[in-house]
């Protein structure tokens, strides 16, 4: 142990790039199977609240589904439809997964756990999570496709729409905690009332709006208009086939997953217990840790999935107005309320 | 009054909330699910499976190619060539085929029989290799008859007293 502490120093001083590597991959390789886990999740659980049991043949109880997926779909023949646009295409998908991978390398697990401790952490996810829609597009126009090409307006569209009110939102968050630093963030949310002290309650519009965006970001269902079957079969992703095509799945939960830790981490506080401190100091488990975090991703993952297997999906028009005319009129009044409330050190900012 | 009352309602997201404790309480009932190929889902004793032609109990084939069957059915799925009379003088089909392409399982043919010897069976797991074998001939059917001749009659047994 002590010797594996002495060579994990060595590195850092000596082979700095290698450490680097070591722990993207100690991030990257749990998410990847997060993702994998996310997608049995999803199909388990709308299996349960369509009264059904989803799957349960591959492995015991259908855990090894996931993997059954993946293998199958790396066998499959990888179609590039005559006339589209060959290097765009196959970049496309990387450009989906790519940023919503990238996007955890400032995210903070606990306290100090963080593989890049930026100052301007919550910018460089803003800008990341903006870089996904690229990919739709392009997979959109290189795919040389009808369909492709509407879903990939359709997806453009609604993004350019929600992406600024979910900007104001965290904007919000960024005047309650003063900071751009995500672990700066979550330290501000931290106080004696536990899980009152967290912003999802003086924020509490915002913080919906925010999840909402979210939703419609990763264009999940009540939002998923690029890829509305019904009317383009697919969207932007139709002629897409085998490994191009599981990387866009990837993409689409690894952003799910993102925005749902983005959610506890900004709003539901974080690796803080929601417990108060001075209750659980030194309790096992029930004290701050990165479980708490795991925990409160699992829960805003629920939701989504929670979402898909209720709502009916939005009209586009009606996508637009609630995007353009309902979310960022409520954001810039309640930032608003949030600036007078740190001002005038109400409550939760004294 | 109303608009500012439908206004803080549509705020609120009653109505989605409401949608999601439906889906919310379905996730804890009771799964519908029957799992196939160990669990079987009951069937009707009128049940129009995999056809058969069905003997007497002393082995005499029912059929006495009277081609109402043939003539009944919709699809025309079925041929019937009839054979010289036998010493005994009854009649008896030389040929007796059902395409199984054509046939939509609709029991016209088990209806119209005079002596019950077409029944559809209660057997719906089947498969063809070839092409070829989709046609049921006339030894297949018997064939199949004998093999759930228990099974055939004890479904008519249960669904005699409503014809």
């Amino acid at each position: 142990m002590d010797s594996l502490i002495a060579l994990w120093e060595w590195l850092g001083t000596n082979l700095i790039v290698l450490q680097i590597l070591i722990k993207i991959v100690v991030i990257v390789a749990p998410l990847m199977l997060c993702v994998a886990y996310f997608t049995y999740a999803e199909r388990k659980l709308i299996g349960y609240m369509q009264v059904r049991i989803g799957p349960n043949r591959v492995g015991p109880k259908g855990w090894l589904q996931p993997i059954a997926d993946a293998v199958k779909l790396m066998f499959k023949e990888i179609v590039i439809p005559t006339k589209a646009n060959k290097t765009l295409f196959l970049i496309a998908p990387l450009l989906t997964l790519g940023p919503a991978l990238a996007a955890w390398a400032v995210f903070p697990f606990s306290d100090g756990l963080v593989l890049a401790d930026l100052n301007a952490g919550l910018l460089y996810i803003l800008a990341l999570t903006s870089v996904g829609v690229y990919g739709v597009i392009i997979a959109g126009w290189a795919s040389n496709s009808k369909y492709a090409f509407l879903g990939a307006m359709r997806s453009a569209a609604q993004i350019v729409a929600y992406e600024i009110a979910m900007g104001f939102a965290l904007v919000g968050v960024l005047v309650a905690a003063g900071s751009l630093n995500l672990g700066e963030i979550v330290r501000a949310q931290q106080s004696d009332a536990g899980i009152f002290g967290w912003f999802w309650l003086p924020l509490f519009p915002l913080f919906l709006i925010y999840f909402i965006s979210g939703v419609a970001e990763t264009n999940r269902a009540p939002f998923d208009v690029a890829e509305g079957e019904s009317e383009i079969v697919a969207g932007f992703h139709v002629e897409y086939s085998g490994m191009p095509f599981a990387v866009f799945f990837l993409g689409e939960y690894a952003n799910m997953i993102l925005i749902s830790a983005l959610t506890a981490l900004l709003f539901m506080g974080g690796w803080l217990s929601p417990l108060p401190a001075s209750w659980v100091d030194g309790v096992f488990l029930l004290g701050d840790g990165i479980h708490w975090l795991f925990l409160k991703t699992a829960f805003a993952g629920f939701f989504f999935l929670w979402f898909r297997a209720t709502f009916p999906r939005y009209r586009y028009d009606q996508i637009m107005r609630l995007g353009w005319k309902v979310f960022i009129p409520i954001t810039i009044v309640w930032i608003l309320v949030v600036g007078l409330m740190v001002v005038y050190k109400f409550a939760w900012f004294s | 009054m109303k608009m500012l009352s439908d206004y803080i309602k549509s705020l609120a997201m009653l109505e989605l909330l409401k949608g999601l404790r439906v889906t919310g309480s379905y996730m804890f009932k009771k799964k519908f699910t029957v799992q196939y190929p160990e669990e079987k889902a009951p069937i009707s004793p009128r049940f129009r499976g995999l056809h058969a032609l069905r003997r007497y109990e002393n082995g005499e084939e029912r059929c006495i190619a009277c081609k109402l069957c043939e003539a009944t059915c919709p699809a025309a799925a079925i041929t019937i060539e009839v054979s010289p009379p036998l010493p005994d003088g009854s009649r008896r089909t030389s040929r007796y085929d059902i395409d199984l392409f054509k046939c939509i399982f609709c029991g016209y043919c088990q209806e119209a029989c005079p002596v019950d010897a077409i029944v559809e069976t209660p057997i719906y797991e089947y498969h063809f290799e070839n092409r070829t074998d989709a046609v049921m001939t006339k030894e297949k059917l018997l064939e199949h008859g004998d093999k759930h001749e228990p099974a055939l009659a004890a479904c008519i047994q249960a669904d005699g007293k409503y014809r």
